[in-house]
């Protein structure tokens, strides 16, 4: 780096301005300074404070006091806890699983020669940026108990006898929220796999043929393993956000039927806010966080081997 | 590795497959994916155009489509309940709180990716781990901030709260363009003389154009989508967005209103879909570049 004084014939009495501008640590600092305290006041300070109300017994318009783990022991004693904690990772990797199976058929499908490619991949990603509330009540219309199109459809089609009951059965209620969740997570899977898919070298394909591999063969021995990095990244993210989902349960089924579908964080939200018991959502959330941490580190160490694939040369 | 079994056969590349082959193994799951991708915007729009005693009545008429298109469901939306003031909270809401993360996003990536002051590494790591920090575990420590604060219930609290997640991925994103940027621009502007703050302003940020749509697009569509802040923070029915107020507002008791939650839901998703479609290509490309960084 050249300093930046080389240009300046009079180093002897610069602004105060011109001296900042000539340190970069301090330039550095200073231009950090909004990002930094908005996040230091708005994300560090409440993370931390989030720990701290976990540990007392604040409710809605009173100061708790410190209470230890309290919170956290009656937590190992609430069955409603344990199921949230079972439907959540239920959630997690059933809707994982499926995002990522039908997220990279479909990249798969629009990696090949097709046309209007462009507007296939805007039409893909409509769900994603559609408003999930919004969508989610569309869901919300799809599985009603009387009029839903499914259980029309299906029993035009002489499948069933009786109307579904979607939302009411505890099973139902988990699959459809699955499947909402699904229905809006396929189009980010895809579109940043096909991303990795466009990245991967036609002659490797072509060395392939000539070896003669099969397709499932140049599938499993080429594109697979080149593709394994961004799909580390890639379901982190989505198993990230799967896990701390709020926005859908609370539009469909808001934890029912009977907490079959509560996750940790609408439990959290129900305990906090409308029940008042803000320490004990707190403890929730906060209980979320070890499986959290653990995600991040998988999706370090998943940018560590794309960068050591890449030849550290971007850094 | 791959073993050596028969000759190149029936596999092929992609395009010497036949056209029945193409059909069936690309076209017809292709289609199906799109039928399932696009049916409920399909349904949303035609239980907003549909009169209640069609929807309702599935023995005399096709549910799949609509004979007598009515308005009356947007009608009572835009004019019995306070929807306006929701779109208009929302916009007010994603717009400024986009303007401010922007602001701080670029002169911190700057400042991480081409000051390179001391820590700069660590504070580039810093504001990759802050975005992976969720909503919904940070909701109920900020409600009771919000609450002392004195911004309960104000649009401030939503426009302070939203730069938490939105500025750590525009900073993220803004990195690797200025990564993109050669250094010997920079290099002959300081020898010309230039400060810092003119090669930003003029040097580096008409380069970044790009990115900074990228950035701004992605933090607008965040920012309509947020429900989790907005339901805790807001309390007033003529503060609230429209997620939260259609979620809260449209239901009333058991008797839900189809038509205008459809038509609620429509409206609401069709200016980030309006926005996107201008800047579907830039959308694309930051969130693939975000993931591939």
């Amino acid at each position: 780096m050249a300093e930046a004084t080389i240009g300046r014939p009079t180093p002897q009495r610069l602004s105060l301005w011109a001296r900042i501008d000539n340190n970069r640590t301090v330039l550095g600092l200073c231009m950090m300074l909004p990002a930094g305290a908005l996040l230091l006041v708005f994300l560090s300070y409440p993370l931390g404070l989030g720990v701290w109300l976990g540990l007392t017994d604040t409710t809605i318009g009173r100061k708790g006091g410190f209470i230890g783990l309290e919170n956290y022991e009656l937590l190992f004693d609430d069955s409603v806890f344990w199921l949230s904690v079972f439907n959540t990772f239920l959630y997690t990797v059933v809707a994982s699983a499926f995002k990522f199976a039908l997220g990279l058929w479909l990249a798969l499908i629009l990696n090949n020669r097709l046309p209007f490619k462009a507007l296939l991949r805007a039409i893909v990603l409509l769900p994603w940026i559609v408003p999930t509330v919004l969508s989610a009540i569309a869901f919300w219309w799809i599985y009603d108990s009387q009029f839903s199109i499914i259980s029309w459809s299906l029993q035009r089609l002489g499948l069933i006898d009786q109307y579904v009951n979607f939302l009411g059965d505890a099973n139902n209620a988990r699959a459809a929220v699955i499947a909402a969740n699904v229905w809006r997570g396929i189009p980010f899977v895809a579109i940043c796999l096909l991303a990795g898919l466009q990245t991967i070298p036609q002659s490797l394909y072509e060395a392939a043929v000539l070896d003669g591999a099969s397709e499932w063969q140049r599938f499993r021995c080429v594109t697979f393993p080149l593709l394994t990095p961004i799909i580390a990244v890639v379901m982190t993210f989505s198993v990230l956000f799967t896990f701390t989902d709020f926005q859908l349960i609370y539009v469909l089924t808001r934890g029912g039927p009977f907490n079959a579908t509560h996750l940790m964080a609408t439990l959290s939200f129900q305990r906090a806010i409308p029940g008042g018991q803000l320490g004990e959502g707190a403890a929730i959330a906060t209980a979320m966080v070890p499986f959290l941490l653990a995600a991040i580190i998988f999706s370090y160490f998943g940018l560590q081997r794309r960068r050591w694939q890449q030849g550290a040369a971007n850094d | 590795m791959i073993r050596l079994r028969r000759p190149v056969d029936e596999g092929g590349m992609h395009h010497l497959s036949t056209l029945p082959q193409r059909v069936v193994t690309i076209y017809l799951p292709l289609a199906v994916f799109l039928i399932v991708l696009l049916f409920p915007f399909y349904w949303m729009g035609l239980t907003t155009l549909k009169p209640n005693e069609e929807m309702l009545n599935l023995q005399d008429f096709n549910p799949f489509w609509v004979e007598n298109p009515t308005l009356a469901h947007i009608k009572k939306l835009l004019f019995e309940t306070a929807y306006p003031a929701w779109l208009w909270n929302t916009m007010l809401v994603a717009v400024v709180s986009t303007f401010i993360s922007l602001f701080c996003a670029v002169l911190a990536a700057y400042a991480i990716e081409r000051l390179r002051f001391k820590g700069a590494r660590a504070t580039g790591m810093a504001i990759f781990l802050a975005y992976l920090v969720p909503p919904s575990i940070l909701f109920i420590p900020l409600a009771t901030m919000v609450f002392k604060l004195g911004i309960f219930d104000t649009k401030l609290a939503l426009i302070l709260t939203y730069p938490t997640f939105l500025i750590p991925f525009c900073t993220w994103l803004l990195m690797g363009y200025f990564r993109s940027i050669p250094y010997e621009l920079e290099e002959c502007a300081l020898i010309d003389g230039a400060t810092r703050l003119q090669i930003l302003v003029k040097i580096m940020l008409p380069l970044a154009v790009p990115g900074l749509i990228s950035a701004g697009i992605f933090a607008f569509t965040l920012s309509w989508n947020e429900f989790i802040y907005a339901l805790t923070f807001i309390s007033a029915s003529q503060n609230k967005t429209v997620p939260v107020g259609v979620i809260t507002e449209l239901v009333e008791g058991d008797v839900y209103h189809w038509g205008s939650l459809m038509a609620g839901a429509l409206l609401g998703s069709i200016p980030v879909a309006i926005f996107y479609s201008f800047f579907v290509e830039h959308y694309v490309s930051s969130m693939t570049g975000a993931v591939k960084e």
